[in-house]
């Protein structure tokens, strides 16, 4: 038999329906892999007992012929995620020992559907950051590394722990959450699947607010197919959150036909970005041809006020984020830190509690949006944000979907020194904009680097038309083959 | 527009983080660093456009005024450091 943990969600779930093995035995497989680990820092905790006695509960259902969607399939939750009396601190110290008395929606939804959970995954502090490296956890190290290499590469951010997760067959596959990039650049660095759905898809309820506006909720996996399974037990109509939308959650799995025919891909020339490395430029032009040969239309399209979504961002997320991050003050969660009077302790248990990159973040947008300066910059900024998503309307008039690289880089190394953020800032070039744009985006890898590191496309759809995106990568899937799993150096054991 | 030491104190002050000196001095210059990079939005012509308020085009929805949740004050204060008879406890804020 196939070693279980190099099975697909969608293979995975067709054994245990036949009774090929359990999900206990599919679960302790994971739990030992996950063991073997340690090295790669993904999980920041493992529910080893809740996850054999959920995966009991599901055995018992293919038992007795009441299998749900994603029975006994073990996940990987992001840190981020409010789980109920399991750490949620999303990475940072000031969340210190918070254990929430209530499930966020979109695991419930899992649960709902079948699914175990193995544990909670490390990210980027507050998930602000590219490259893992801002946790409280420490650093996630990518189970990739370059040919003839043992220099440590970082999978991404912020949602690291989940790509690497994925990656490395430490789960089947893992929620992740995106607000300028957080799913689709992590999933480009690891080889991995990764897309963000619509704003308004998912619900937000029960996740730990970044950037309100921005936040989106959506899976890492190692296949499209796995994708579309995760997304439609993710996605639903949700009371709790105002801005989760009324539209029924369409059958993903069923866009993916493999057929392409007539579909029209825009080519926006404003992601031909300076000193992109020849080998982006030569797998997105890959990719033009895979879909080309697939029967789809290329057309070539303007998205003039691209280069304009990064620095808006860079007003907008921290000015949410300063905003949404006022909660942790010493009272009712987490890390306190004893002062002379109230302000003391607050202003103590808050320098103690935020990193040094959520810091420089709350005070970009505490300046942003203080006194005399919120015309200059917020309300600039939202109406630059007005531009960019008329941008894509104008574009989608004419496509179907977008075609882009995901990154302008593969994954880089770890601790590096002397990075300015703004270096760090310019990896969400290309995925920043749909989060601005509230739109779905889709990265997966397709290729690889010259020293064999994996590299992303991303597909950018409509509102709503997760289904189109689902169907493009298919064939692109299809196409450049599904990706290998990186060499296991990391399991001494 | 350039933030020195003494707007970062004041900035950090409203946003309630305590900020040493030396901390203070390094944050001025991350903080001009991005400042003078998102400048760029300057060069976009934003006369008549209205700001983003909604991303999704969507009418808010309502629901009805009435309790469905709560009654379990000690879930509530179960996370919190320092906690008294279900009401979270603070140092005094009145003489």
């Amino acid at each position: 038999m196939t070693e279980l943990t190099a099975l697909t969600l969608a293979e995975a779930r067709d054994g245990l329906s036949k009774k090929e093995f359990t999900s206990v035995e599919l679960t302790s497989a994971y739990l030992k892999a996950i063991e073997h680990a340690d090295e790669l820092n993904a999980y920041v905790a493992v529910t080893a007992e809740k996850a054999l006695s959920m995966a009991a509960t599901s055995d018992g259902r293919y038992s007795d012929g009441t299998a749900r969607d994603l029975e006994g399939i073990p996940l990987g939750i992001k840190d981020l995620y409010c789980t109920k009396d399991v750490r949620s601190q999303a990475s940072s110290n000031i969340l210190k020992g918070f254990k929430p008395g209530y499930e966020s929606t979109v695991t419930q939804n899992l649960w709902d559907d079948g699914a175990v959970m193995l544990g909670k995954l490390n990210m980027d502090e507050f998930a602000m950051g590219s490259s893992n490296e801002t946790s409280f956890d420490g650093p996630v190290i990518n189970p990739w590394r370059a040919q003839g290499s043992n220099v440590n590469l970082v999978p991404g951010g912020s949602s690291g722990g989940s790509a690497t997760a994925v990656s490395a067959r430490l789960c089947v596959a893992a929620t992740a959450s995106d607000t300028g990039g957080s799913i689709r650049q992590p999933a480009a660095f690891t080889g991995t699947v990764g897309i963000k759905p619509t704003y308004g898809r998912c619900s937000r309820w029960g996740m730990i607010a970044f950037a309100s506006s921005l936040d989106q909720a959506g899976p890492i996996t190692r296949t499209v197919r796995d994708s579309a399974i995760m997304l439609k037990s993710m996605a639903s109509v949700d009371g709790k959150d105002t801005t989760s939308v009324d539209l029924p959650v369409p059958d993903y799995e069923a866009a993916i036909t493999g057929d392409v025919r007539g579909m029209r891909i825009g080519i926006p020339k404003e992601y031909r970005v300076d000193n992109m490395p020849d080998e982006i430029e030569a797998l997105w032009q890959q990719g033009i041809a895979w879909l080309k040969d697939a029967g789809a239309e290329i057309v070539e399209i303007s998205l003039p006020m691209t280069k304009y979504a990064l620095p808006a961002y860079y007003i907008i997320a921290p000015a949410e984020a300063s905003s949404n991050l006022a909660r942790y003050d010493g009272v009712k969660y987490g890390l306190r830190v004893d002062g002379n009077d109230i302000t003391d302790m607050y202003e103590k248990s808050r320098s103690a509690g935020f990193g040094d990159e959520v810091k420089r973040r709350i005070l970009i947008g505490t300046y942003v949006l203080s006194a005399g300066y919120y015309d200059a910059y917020y309300k600039r900024a939202q109406k630059v944000r007005t531009l960019i998503k008329q941008d894509f309307e104008k574009a989608f008039e004419n496509v179907d979907t977008i075609l882009t690289p995901a990154t302008p880089t593969a994954a880089f190394a770890v601790n590096r020194q002397n990075v300015d953020p703004i270096e760090m800032f310019l990896n969400d070039i290309f995925t920043v904009t749909v989060n601005m744009a509230g739109l779905p985006g889709i990265a997966l890898a397709v290729g690889k680097s010259s020293d064999g590191l994996p590299l992303g496309l991303q597909l950018i759809g409509k509102a709503f038309d997760e289904s189109t995106l689902y169907r493009a990568a298919g064939v692109l899937e299809d196409a450049a083959g599904i990706m290998e799993a990186p060499t296991n150096w990391w399991n001494a054991g | 527009m350039s933030v020195d030491t003494q707007t970062v104190k004041r900035v950090a002050r409203l946003a309630r983080i305590a900020v040493s000196d030396e901390e203070a001095q390094h944050l001025s210059g991350e903080l001009n660093t991005i400042l003078n990079w998102v400048e760029q939005l300057n060069e976009v012509d934003v006369e008549n456009v209205e700001p983003m308020t909604s991303v999704v085009e969507q009418t808010m929805k309502k629901r009805q005024d009435s309790v469905t949740d709560g009654g379990y004050a000690d879930r509530i204060v179960q996370n919190a450091p320092v906690s008294e008879d279900r009401f979270f406890a603070v140092p005094k804020v009145i003489e």
